[in-house]
């Protein structure tokens, strides 16, 4: 097998996971109520161990060592989506956000579970237990919101438009993808895409929010082939920072 | 397997010592982080553990806190092994486990079969009082490993160890 397309697929896995997680920990000490700063926080740290999880098996397969690749690399080597190098912005926004980049990094596991890689297929079957309660808390929260205020509704309609075709970016293609699913390694883009949508779809039907998504969206891409927003770079600056100055914090 | 049983039985006790560093009343070999021990022919020691969560940010320490035990008590000859070839849930946790989570005040986690949904995180039994007539306030406790709940009974917040 030629390693080269499982690389290709770990480092955007991690990246999106290492991003998403340094973003949501902004949130410590600074959300709406107390249990949200709570749940944040522990998600964010999920999340950042699960890149640590996915880093490991890339040094394994002859990458440098996890902390090198998670704080020397620039914008331009990261392979996130661009969705998730976003400001936290207001609470709406960070929750449409958990909601749709969660469900599909649950789904992206629960694929991987069956992985030819096996080391990758050991680390899937762990990680999606554990996402399980980033899904619940996502939907718990959708479920309230979405059939609160008119308020919230509105607040949330708006960051769901806003954020849909960013997630759309999550499934941009790889040149590997054809490899890939060949190789046993991951059922591809398009397959995680539909289980996706599916699940989003059944979320959406118990809230009071628009059931339409637009069909006619173009996905914000880029970010997988390192083109990303000028987001991205003072955030990898700020978290490389943190390793410079005390170089024995726990990550 | 090696044929010295007692030295085996005497390497399981040793590390049985080592407890988990939030929750002083339950053991590794209990909470099911050590997943095997075993002895070589050779007296060569081989242990083997798994985080409970993989961004658990104990996992060195304990891996540490096994290796220091064994060391002070004169093996030299050993290798411990973090893996998750056999991925950890909460029903690796022994009877005795549970009950040392008990002692600190912390719900255990119920048996399951397979899919975690919802229900089971509410009406969970309270360790103050054993009343089932609570609520889940959040998922995420201070620490991966926890969820957080309130009891309408005897009026107490209390956390679980949550299934996984
Ligand atoms: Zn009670």
């Amino acid at each position: 097998m030629d390693n080269q397309a499982a690389i290709e697929l770990l480092y955007k896995m991690a990246d999106d996971d290492l991003i998403i997680g340094h973003r949501n920990s902004e949130w410590t000490g600074v959300g709406p109520i107390l249990e949200e700063d709570i749940s944040f926080s522990s998600m964010a740290q999920d999340k950042i161990g699960h890149s640590w999880g996915l880093y490991k098996i890339l040094h394994q397969l002859g990458e440098s060592e996890p902390d090198l690749v998670a704080f020397t690399r620039n914008a331009e080597q990261f392979h996130n989506c661009q969705m998730v190098e976003f400001p936290i912005g207001e609470y709406d926004f960070s929750l449409i956000r958990h909601f749709l980049f969660d469900y599909a990094d649950y789904h992206r596991f629960e694929m991987l579970e069956n992985s030819s890689l096996t080391g990758l297929a050991q680390l899937a079957r762990k990680i999606k237990g554990e996402i399980k309660y980033h899904i619940l808390h996502a939907r718990t929260w959708m479920k309230n919101l979405g059939n609160s205020t008119d308020e919230a509704k509105e607040r949330l309609q708006r960051s769901l438009d806003t954020l849909y075709p960013m997630a759309l970016g999550i499934f941009e293609k790889s040149p590997y993808e054809d490899q890939l699913i060949s190789d046993g390694v991951f059922g591809g883009e398009e397959a995680l895409q539909t289980r996706w949508l599916d699940s989003i779809m059944e979320v959406l039907r118990l809230t009071d929010l628009n059931h339409t998504l637009d069909s006619a969206a173009s996905p914000l891409i880029g970010g997988r082939m390192g083109k990303h927003t000028d987001h991205l770079q003072p955030l990898l600056d700020e978290m490389s920072e943190v390793v410079r100055t005390d170089p024995t914090a726990e990550w | 397997m090696v044929e010295d049983q007692p030295q085996l039985a005497r390497i399981r006790d040793i590390l049985d010592e080592v407890k988990d560093p939030e929750i002083p009343t339950i053991s590794l070999i209990d909470l099911g982080v050590i997943t095997e021990i075993d002895l070589k022919e050779n007296g060569h020691v081989y242990v083997e553990m798994t985080p409970t969560f993989v961004g658990c940010p104990a996992m060195d320490y304990m891996k540490k806190s096994v290796e220091e035990k064994l060391n002070e008590n004169g093996f030299s000859d050993f290798f411990v092994n973090v893996t998750l070839e056999k991925a950890w849930t909460t029903n690796n946790i022994t009877e005795k486990g549970r009950e040392g989570l008990k002692k600190h005040g912390l719900a255990p986690p119920p048996h399951l079969e397979k899919i975690v949904d919802i229900d089971i995180l509410e009406n969970v039994t309270c360790p103050y009082c054993n009343s089932d007539d609570t609520e889940l306030q959040t998922p995420f406790g201070p620490t991966l490993c926890r969820s957080m709940h309130f009891c309408h009974n005897c009026k107490q917040a209390f956390e679980q160890f949550k299934p996984l």
